[in-house]
């Protein structure tokens, strides 16, 4: 029934794929100094209400009037996980307790989880958001968006279920697992769109061939988003392969609103982070100092609109860079790459910081390798990696070996900047572990 | 038939691993012919020629082995005093380069092969037939 509503509202929709065109494309300089008034707005706004944020700026002597222009980020301190947790509960509000509609938890492994609180004003531009992502997809009124993520204290499901509202598409909150169910539903109602995470989009590919249904024919869906769980390009391919539709990637985390803070457009080439709700910085770990363009680094966010709880650079740990040029999209939002991982797996050899996925991605490039590797950090801080060659590219010619090898050892360094000792193993040497392979060992003693 | 299937066996270059391959053609019952190693510091590859190709590789494969199989010519020799010469003289003239070599003694002080690896094996026969020299058939392997 709802399929009806289809075709009124398409055609201007479909024409710009944009929700909030003006902010979407806003040139450079508007958008630096919006993001500048906003970022004046929240510090002035932090040290009058948050006792935790006078007093760190009070410890570095820093003011609101300091900030002048952007740059002047850097005179704030950052904002850890463990800082959200010390304040837990109610530490970080910037109004009063009456005023918040909303609380999300972000789940730690350790201890006490993070409290992350929204008023209505948060909730609106969060949706608004998630709105302007799934326009971006294409999505329009009249599609049907079953959302298979967790409903709960866990923003993934509830901030897309506001934003597809807002956009005006029919959410069927489905919540995660009951397989019989999901089926049922999307065969029903018509599912034009999921929310789910790709270990489940795998498992619900299997389970509907299972059944006798073809997923590319015996559905109506089009696009699936995938989050709450990292997965590679490869996979991407599968889920597109296997349901015949188009995979997003997106970008959240519960401390800035959840899903919807990068987003992919259908260029499908990197991630566009909303920079008028989020100021974005890239730093080396390490020393805190901000990385040059393009290089990877941790992404640092700072809420430029938040009402109920402003955070100043935080620290989100995840590993991306930005992409360079302007999106063919139109929008003037930049781009950052798909996160290749965490800070926390950095390491340091001969004074250059190296994360293993540099490496990773180095080798997921080259063929005649298999998936498995090992970084061994030796005592004469060297570097020696430890890559599988792939059994079915093995030809028998040592020559072939010895070139792979020098292959290896080349792209690494102009990679990561510094010259590695590359071994050659047989496949199924290395140890296989489930979740996080244990890819460093560190045997330098010092 | 004229061409030979060399096994090659990736291997890394560790006390006890040349045991492992043989405890594999021991265990299934294949003879091995020739066998040569190609080494550099960390790393090898074993090849060998055997009776029955297709089920060493089968095996070697279920026991997690890298491998692969090669095509070589083998040439028919006399062992006998400058009979390896005689062959890789012809080989030098025709301008076929040796990749890779080993030998199999197929009669002790008669008959042996030059198993080579060549660029162009298809060429290489071509060239060499032409001149005279005869190649390694099954039907003669014992």
């Amino acid at each position: 029934m709802s399929l009806a509503l289809c075709s009124k509202n398409t055609l201007r929709q479909t024409e710009k794929m944009f929700w909030q065109k003006q902010v979407e494309t806003m040139d450079r300089m508007t958008l630096e100094a919006f993001q500048l008034q906003k970022l004046q707005k929240t510090v002035r706004n932090v040290y009058k209400k948050v006792p935790y944020y006078r007093d760190k700026f009070d410890e570095l002597g820093v003011r609101p009037a300091d900030i002048k222009t952007l740059k002047d980020i850097r005179k704030l301190p950052f904002t850890t996980s463990d800082d959200l947790r010390f304040n837990y509960p109610y530490g970080m509000l910037a109004v009063p307790g009456e005023n918040v509609v909303r609380l999300h938890t972000s789940s730690g492994t350790t201890g006490k989880p993070k409290a992350i609180f929204f008023s209505a004003k948060d909730i609106n531009n969060a949706a608004q958001l998630i709105a302007r992502c799934l326009v971006m997809t294409g999505m329009t009124r009249g599609d049907v968006l079953q959302n298979m993520m967790t409903y709960g204290l866990f923003t993934g499901a509830l901030i897309m279920h506001y934003g597809a509202e807002k956009l005006g598409v029919l959410v069927i909150p489905a919540g995660s697992g009951n397989t019989d169910r999901q089926i049922a539903l999307m065969q029903d109602f018509n599912s034009t769109a999921v929310h789910i995470t790709p270990s489940y989009a795998l498992y619900l590919g299997a389970a509907l061939q299972k059944r006798g249904i073809d997923p590319r024919e015996g559905l109506k869906l089009k696009r699936a988003y995938l989050g709450a769980e990292p997965y590679s390009e490869e996979t991407r391919g599968k889920i597109e392969d296997i349901f015949g539709i188009d995979v997003y990637n997106s970008y959240g985390l519960t401390e800035m609103n959840g899903p919807g803070v990068g987003f992919e457009c259908t260029e499908k080439n990197g991630m566009h982070i909303w920079e008028d709700m989020f100021l974005m910085e890239i730093i080396n770990p390490e020393t805190g100092e901000e990385v040059r363009e393009g290089e990877v680094g941790e992404l640092v966010f700072t809420t430029l609109q938040r009402d109920a709880m402003p955070i100043i650079r935080y620290r989100t740990r995840d590993l991306t860079s930005v992409l360079p040029g302007k999106c063919k999209c139109g929008r003037t939002h930049c781009r950052i790459s798909r996160i290749i991982g965490r800070s926390d797996d950095m390491f340091i050899v001969k004074g250059v910081n190296i994360f293993p996925q540099q490496i990773e991605q180095v080798l997921m490039c080259i063929k005649g390798v298999a998936e498995n590797y090992q970084i061994v950090l030796g005592s004469y801080d060297d570097m020696t990696i430890r890559v599988e060659i792939s059994r079915g590219l093995f030809d028998g010619n040592i020559e072939h070996l010895l070139a792979l090898k020098s292959l290896i050892t080349d792209k690494v360094r102009s990679a990561v900047l510094v010259k590695p000792q590359v071994e050659l193993l047989e496949s199924g040497t290395l140890p296989v572990s489930e979740g996080k392979a244990k890819r460093v060992i560190d045997n330098r003693t010092l | 038939m004229d061409k030979v299937t060399q096994i090659s066996i990736f291997a890394e270059n560790k006390l006890g691993k040349m045991e492992k391959v043989t405890k594999v053609f021991s265990d299934a019952k294949i003879n091995i012919l020739a066998i040569s190693i190609t080494s550099t510091n960390a790393f090898g590859i074993i090849k060998l020629m055997v009776d029955k190709p297709e089920l060493a590789l089968e095996k070697l494969k279920e026991d997690g082995f890298t491998v692969s199989l090669t095509e070589v010519l083998a040439i028919e020799m006399t062992d006998q005093p400058g009979g390896l010469h005689d062959v890789v003289h012809i080989l030098a003239q025709n301008n076929v380069n040796i990749e890779n070599a080993s030998v199999y003694v197929a009669e002790s002080r008669k008959s042996a092969y030059l198993l080579v690896e060549v660029k162009d094996i298809e060429n290489a026969k071509r060239v060499l037939e032409n001149v005279g020299l005869k190649f390694y058939s099954r039907k003669e392997a014992k």
